[in-house]
């Protein structure tokens, strides 16, 4: 390449590295949702966002607001909160538990799996006539659906989970002659327990899913029958209001799971 | 502790693996097993420790184990065998956590074994804080809690770099001088088997059998690189450990 001239010409590597990597901006995102709400606001205000059709962010704050001073939200919330937190422990306590004796006894795996794969598909939602039916339209229905719904995610991610532990770990603790219980508690549980966490955050948002749509079809309570409500009184703002408490809660929820990741996963570091 | 492996035979399915190996193994005594991959050293070392089946031929223990040996027969793995969500100190109290003494005595047998291998420091630090030869010495800090009366190393230096596996074995070397410990060290390094072995199984390509046993006679403390009658032995169980290897290749050639 140097054949001319006395001391050699070269040209830099071009750099192509770089990019692909996560970085942290939490300023961006708060300002993604000021500048889409300014514009939201001023747009409803200049009439170009027709007040039937979308209310104004401020109109949806004082809706708020009248929910908040009533006591009505309190009122809603907690009803709902109340059968998203029993069914939704229900369905993980018992799905982590038949999920782990799935894994490990080859005969409930052998009789439970195909059960869990045929049931696991059906919309849980298309079940709640019958569960009214069988447990009446009160708060079983609602509690046994949310149970049902996030019952059989949890068991899959279990038992995925637990499949997956280093059997090189297991063997180890039988090497050292730790008993079965030792074995199951202290190396297959926190081995299962990233596939455990992932699961929980998904019936997490199942089990929203499936209250409001319950609420919306059979409940006086809960945060789906106040959004139900306000649609049929065609009261946009406070329906608006409504769909955004359960943004609200979803990000609540989302941020309790990544704190209880932040603890019991670290350490992974 | 003695133990005696007698005509151990294993297939699976219609694969032989061990083909009667019989073997003794006496107290304070290191014996290497070398032979080429896939012979069936682990399957051995696996039986040996009843974490596995024989087909034919039993393991006998031929004296009980010391009345204070926790755990007789203890593994050391290759690949360290360290629960990642524990640290360096819960990984060594693990084991003890199923027998039958108090947290008081588990506390200061933990701090014992971290002391003796130089990890007091890191009680706090979680595995994959450590360096591969640290996770190494975590591993052998856990097998000496349960106060073994063998060892079953499973090429206990191999997932380690060339200076750390140096350091390691120097480390073992001091081990067994302080403590005079029984032990199955699986391993392909001849250099290794020569350091620490007092005799040196040769298994055949598979179906593993005994080709040969090697006795050093050296003391372990009197061993060194450059001592001819060393390498005569390492010269010498490379070429047995050459023929099998070239054999087990063209085997594995022809399907
Ligand atoms: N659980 C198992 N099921 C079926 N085959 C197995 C099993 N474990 C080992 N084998 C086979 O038995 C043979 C011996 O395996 P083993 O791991 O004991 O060999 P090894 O001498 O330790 O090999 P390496 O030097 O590679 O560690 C291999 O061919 C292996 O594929
Ligand atoms: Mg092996």
């Amino acid at each position: 390449m140097a054949d001319n001239g006395t001391e050699r010409q070269g040209t830099p590597v071009p750099f192509r590295g770089g990019g692909y990597r996560y970085r942290p901006m939490r300023l961006i995102g708060a300002a993604t949702f000021a500048i889409l709400l300014a514009i939201w606001e001023v747009g409803s205000r200049t009439g170009f966002i027709s007040s039937l059709v979308l209310p104004a962010p401020s109109e949806v704050a004082s809706a708020f607001g009248y929910l908040w001073t009533s006591g009505q939200l309190w009122e809603h919330l907690s009803a709902s909160l109340g059968r998203l937190v029993s069914g939704w422990v229900l369905g993980t306590v018992l799905g982590v538990a038949v999920g782990f004796a799935i894994a490990l006894f080859a005969p409930v795996r052998a009789s439970l799996s195909p059960l869990v794969a045929a049931i696991f598909p059906v919309p849980k939602i298309a079940l709640l006539p019958l569960f009214i039916i069988w447990f009446g339209i009160g708060e079983a229905s609602k509690v046994g659906l949310i149970l049902f719904g996030t019952f059989f995610p949890t068991v899959i991610a279990t038992y995925g989970g637990v499949d997956n532990v280093d059997r090189g770990l297991v063997r180890m603790g039988q090497s050292f002659g730790l008993t079965r219980l030792s074995i199951a508690r202290k190396i297959l549980l926190p081995g299962a327990m990233p596939a455990i966490l992932s699961g929980m955050r998904i019936t997490a948002a199942i089990a929203i899913i499936l209250i409001v749509a319950a609420e919306l079809i059979a409940a006086q309570r809960g945060i789906g029958a106040y959004i139900q409500m306000a649609g049929s009184l065609f009261a946009i703002d406070q329906l608006v209001a409504g769909v955004l408490i359960l943004s609200a809660l979803g990000l609540t929820v989302s941020a309790m799971i990544t704190l209880l990741e932040r603890w019991l996963l670290r350490w992974r570091g | 502790m003695d133990l005696s492996l007698r005509n151990l035979t294993k297939h699976y399915g219609d694969l032989l693996v061990l083909d009667d190996i019989s073997l003794e193994l006496s107290s304070g005594e290191i014996v290497c097993l070398v032979g080429p991959s896939g012979c069936g050293k682990s399957t051995l070392l696996r039986i040996t420790g009843g974490l596995e089946r024989p087909d034919g031929g039993q393991v006998l223990q031929m004296s009980p184990p010391p009345a204070n040996s926790l755990n007789p027969l203890t593994f050391i793995f290759q690949d360290f065998a360290l629960l990642p969500w524990r640290t360096v100190e819960g990984n060594v109290s693990l084991v003890l956590e199923d027998r039958p003494i108090g947290e008081k005595e588990r506390a200061e047998i933990v701090a014992d074994v971290l002391s003796r291998t130089k990890l007091s420091d890191f009680a706090g630090a979680w595995p994959r804080q450590l360096s591969g030869g640290m996770r190494q010495r975590v591993a052998i800090a856990r097998a000496l809690a349960v106060r073994p009366a063998v060892f079953l190393m499973d090429e206990p230096l191999s997932a380690l770099d060339a200076q750390t596996r140096d350091l390691l074995m120097e480390d073992l070397v001091q081990l067994w001088l302080r403590e005079r410990f029984t032990a199955l060290y699986v391993t392909h390094n001849l250099a290794e088997a020569v350091r620490l072995g007092h005799r040196i199984a040769i298994l055949s390509r598979r179906p593993g059998r005994i080709r040969d046993i090697v006795t050093i006679e050296t003391p372990i403390d009197e061993r060194r690189h450059d001592n001819p009658g060393l390498i005569a032995v390492q010269e010498r169980l490379w070429d047995m450990m050459r023929e099998e290897a070239e054999a087990a290749e063209r085997e594995l050639a022809d399907g």
